[in-house]
């Protein structure tokens, strides 16, 4: 049954009758053509579909797009300045190559946002705690920890 | 190489490809939507054996958005699968090779074998569709372990291979190492099984195929690591189709580690589907579907004896391995735990004389293949395991009884019919010794042990074969393809360039480090270089990525048309600054008469050739555009000794990895931030074999257990620690770049460096043996029975 939504999605205001049972994520990714936000399990384990909702990391594929009505979302086409400048986290997860193969990574930087507004100044423990809900089999995560390190001083967390 | 190439090579440049990957923009397969498509799912087997008696499709065309069905019985016409390397046993008779049915032909061998491809204008109808389908099976008994499935009475598989067996082959001289034996002071002997793993790229499978009536061709998106050879194998052996016709692009792929290397049946199906429905057909295989139906990586059940002096001299090695191939031969799955595997078992030691004896059995469960490092892992981990108890036999510590038996003089003729072209390995020994601090690990076991933990040292020093090669050596031992690499280099007229390589970068970063190698190289800015790969409507040719080949092998490609670019540029450049070629010197991106000042840069080079106003049109054709293949003279040999530290609680059995050091010798490097990233991630994907990560299925019923991330243990970013990571350098002898590969060193030393620390740990628990993964239940378990 279709279901009225409205979003402010990177900062434009969208709108649309969506059916009920529509994801979050196949909201973004079908219908808004936003295909940075990646879809990497069906258990809502691997995180690469991190995007935040109202300032919060969430997984968008664990959660309707109905269920968002009314909220901000940030998905990781929105993080850079309109002139193309990376985010300081994104910029940071390039300068410590945090990244490999690139599918898990939107959803990593999203993470990691979220991280260090959370925990300003966290440890290397902490960020390794925090990022439990994110899967890279590229990295072995020593970079992502060094990337997460760097864009939060960048941050000036 | 220095300043002549700019600094450019050995520098830790920043990724290329990394911004589009950062901002959103990578465009990997599921990213890709051709107007008007459909959506295709495949219904799958949910027995792990059975005969089918019946399929009924008739209510399920009729649902809503059920654009067509397919199930086997429509492919007429359409070959199985193939597989591409064959295997001569004992017996002095090709391997058996059943049939590996694009969709289930009458019998289905594993949960989660393809039935019915169905078509359907939304993911949801497609669905839907499936699961209106009506299936009439039978279902027969199964066979899941390796070990099993060649006992007599096991359930019979494929038809056209009694008793389950692939094939038993053999290497090594049997009688010289019986004899050695007879002679040996002492034999440490172990058995061993290597656990199999799912590989788990992140991005699952997925493809995209459609066809077009207007020029009768297809094209087809797929996340795969050799474009090329998908399409060869896909059009010359199953579908028929003329290879000119089809277009196979590998666009951004997330992560392979092997399991992308493979032809699968869904893609294949889906091409020829596309003609049929006449409209894109997509499908994004969802990660429980993956579990169930990439190829799996490992699963060997190994005895292992060596036999050595009382010095610990080893004197001969002896293996027998059983390996699984699971339901189908996978593409590359018969090469794995035979050619990729025995030739390894020498490791960096002197051993004399190796017998070795592989049978491969058929089972029902998922095919499985090359993962991560494919067969090296697993003999490595044989190798040092056993060197490991040998050394606790003999009471001869860990790094002496290796130092003891190193190869030292090189080129080594090894027993197992490798030669290693170079190598130092007590460097790579000493300096992971110093990395890890081993001189005071007593005073860090004694305070682990005042918290009441157990902590242990492992060392694992290893060898690796890299860039399978030569194509007709390898032709002789039963490859069914090449094994070289083509790459083209197009100069455009203002001087910038455009690379077309055959390998494929999945997480790589070829894109950085290939330019890294050609602006160096013509002393052209960095920005001038593009490096395009993953399609086989641009690139030329190629075998694709696997194998630790790309840089030695791809790369290589590359600097020989280079050097052909090069070479004709000096033509022009003679006649321009009417000078004999032979006086001509390219340096720092200048032509220049040798011992003058006059030169011409490479970008007056390039313009000339495309604007041949001044040119000896009569000699030279215009243009500045060359290609090369490049089929090497042998593999190359990464090696490296890595040492890990674990500390276990005996309460819990929980193992932490308190440190992990590895040297490694990857002979020359480009970008050192790159190598250090894939040794980084090769290591997690070693620590999550040994204490995590476990393929289980059900041995009665054939059902797989670990079926999503809920029960398959990923490594997570908690479960590993900062590594410490080093490098020495040896550089290959027989390539320009001297280069040998560094992809699969981290997932070749971990676990035998672990698991010998787990076992250094637990020695004073009285535990002997334990099998990976290090799980806190099994190791809990075995200091339990251990006391008792």
């Amino acid at each position: 049954m279709p279901v009225p939504l409205s979003l402010t999605v990177n900062g434009k205001k969208v709108s649309a009758d969506v059916d009920s049972r529509t994801l979050l994520v196949d909201y973004l990714r079908n219908d808004l053509g936003l295909t940075g936000t990646h879809v990497g399990c069906d258990t809502g384990q691997c995180g690469a579909c991190t995007v935040h909702l109202d300032g919060n990391a969430i997984k968008a594929c664990t959660i309707l797009a109905a269920q968002a009505q009314g909220g901000t979302v940030l998905t990781i086409e929105g993080l850079a300045a309109a002139d193309g400048t990376m985010h300081p986290m994104q910029a940071a997860f390039k300068e410590c190559h945090g990244l490999q193969c690139g599918f898990c990574t939107p959803g990593m930087v999203m993470s990691a946002i979220d991280l260090v507004n959370r925990h300003p100044k966290a440890s290397e423990q902490t960020i390794r705690q925090e990022l439990e809900g994110n899967l890279c089999r590229c990295t072995g995560y020593h970079n992502i920890v060094k990337a997460v390190q760097h864009g939060a001083a960048a941050m000036g967390k | 190489m220095g300043a002549a190439d700019q600094g450019l090579v050995g520098a830790s440049v920043r990724r290329k490809e990394d911004y589009r990957f950062l901002t959103g923009a990578g465009q990997y397969t599921d990213d890709v939507n051709p107007p008007n498509h459909t959506h295709a799912y495949f219904l799958r087997s949910p027995h792990a054996h059975a005969k089918i008696r019946r399929i009924d499709t008739a209510k399920a065309k009729t649902l809503p958005g059920v654009v067509a069905i397919f199930t086997g019985a429509d492919l007429e016409g359409v070959n199985g699968l193939p597989c591409g390397w064959l295997i001569t046993g004992t017996d002095g008779k090709p391997m058996n090779e059943p049939p590996h049915p694009v969709l289930a032909q009458g019998k289905v061998r594993h949960v989660g074998d393809q039935i019915a491809l169905v078509i359907a204008e939304t993911p949801d109808q497609a669905k839907d569709g499936a699961e209106a389908i009506v299936v009439d099976y039978e279902t027969l008994p199964a066979v899941v372990n390796c070990v099993d499935a060649l006992k007599p009475g096991a359930p019979q598989i494929h038809d056209g291979a009694p008793g389950n067996k692939c094939y038993t082959w053999a290497l090594g001289d049997k009688a010289a190492v019986d004899a050695a034996f007879a002679k040996a002071d002492h034999v440490a002997k172990l058995d061993i099984v290597n656990n199999r793993l799912i590989p788990n790229a992140i991005e699952p499978r997925a493809a995209v195929a459609s066809y077009s009536r207007a020029d009768d061709s297809y094209t087809l998106y797929v996340s795969n690591q050799n474009p090329h050879v998908e399409r060869l194998l896909m059009t010359a052996f199953v579908l028929g189709l003329p290879e000119h016709k089809v277009r196979v692009i590998a666009p951004d792929v997330g992560g392979g580690f092997g399991s992308k290397i493979y032809l699968y049946a869904e893609e294949t199906a889906m091409v020829w589907a596309s003609k049929r429905v006449n409209r894109p057909i997509k499908w994004a295989c969802e990660r429980s579907e993956s579990f169930l139906s990439d190829a799996h990586g490992r699963d060997h059940v190994t005895h292992v004896e060596l036999a050595c002096t009382k010095d610990g001299k080893f004197l001969a090695m002896r293996v027998h391995t059983i390996a699984a191939m699971g339901a189908y031969l996978s593409t590359f799955a018969s090469c794995i735990p035979t050619i990729l595997y025995a030739t390894l078992l020498a490791g960096q030691y002197t051993t004399p004389v190796i017998y070795a004896e592989v049978t491969a059995s058929f089972t029902n469960t998922a095919p499985v293949d090359a993962y991560r490092g494919a067969g090296r892992p697993e003999a490595t981990y044989v190798v040092e395991r056993i060197v490991h108890q040998a050394a606790l036999d003999l009471g001869i510590a860990q790094d002496e009884i290796r130092r003891r038996n190193f190869i030292r003089t090189f080129p080594y003729q090894t027993p197992v019919a490798l030669v290693y072209d170079t190598g130092n390995y007590d460097q790579t020994l000493d300096e992971a010794m110093k990395m890890a601090n081993v001189k005071e690990f007593p005073a860090r076991k004694a305070e682990a042990g005042k918290r009441g933990k157990l902590r242990g040292i492992g060392y694992a020093s290893y060898i690796e074969a890299c860039g399978i090669a030569p194509s007709n050596i390898a032709g002789a031992l039963g490859a069914r393809a090449g094994l070289f690499e083509a790459g083209e280099v197009r100069v455009h007229p203002t001087g910038s360039v455009t690379v077309f390589t055959g390998s494929h970068s999945h997480g790589q970063g070829h894109e950085t480090t290939f330019a890294q190698v050609v602006a160096g190289r013509l002393g052209i800015p960095f920005e001038n270089v593009d490096i395009v790969h993953g399609d086989t409507g641009r690139v030329p040719f190629g075998m694709g990525t696997y194998g630790s080949r790309s840089l030695a092998v791809g790369g290589t490609a590359i600097v020989k048309a280079l050097d052909k670019i090069v070479a004709k540029g000096k033509k022009i450049a003679a006649h321009l600054l009417e000078a004999a070629e032979t006086d001509i010197e390219f340096k720092d991106g200048k032509f220049s008469v040798a011992g003058t000042d006059r030169s011409k840069t490479f970008g007056e080079i390039a313009l000339t050739a495309y604007v041949p106003h001044n040119y000896p049109l009569d000699k030279l054709e215009p243009g500045l555009n060359e290609m090369a293949f490049y089929d090497p003279t042998n593999f190359t040999f990464p090696a490296g000794t890595h040492i890990c530290e674990v500390e276990i609680d005996p309460e819990t059995g929980v193992v932490e990895v308190a440190s992990f050091s590895a040297c490694d010798d990857f002979g020359n490097i480009i970008n050192p931030m790159i190598v250090e990233g894939q040794v980084h991630g090769g290591l997690t994907q070693g620590i999550g074999q040994a204490l995590l990560e476990n393929c289980v299925y059900d041995k009665e019923t054939g059902q797989l257990l670990t079926g999503s991330y809920m029960d398959y243990a990923m490594p997570r970013a908690d479960d590993v620690p900062s590594f410490k990571v080093g490098t020495k350098v040896t550089p290959c002898t027989h390539n320009p770049l001297g280069a040998k590969g560094c992809g699969e060193a981290g997932a070749i030393g971990a676990p035998a460096a672990l698991m010998n620390a787990v076992h250094d740990a637990l020695a004073s628990s009285g535990v002997k043996y334990l099998d990976m993964p290090a799980s806190p239940h099994r190791v809990w378990s075995a200091i339990q029975s251990a006391k008792q």
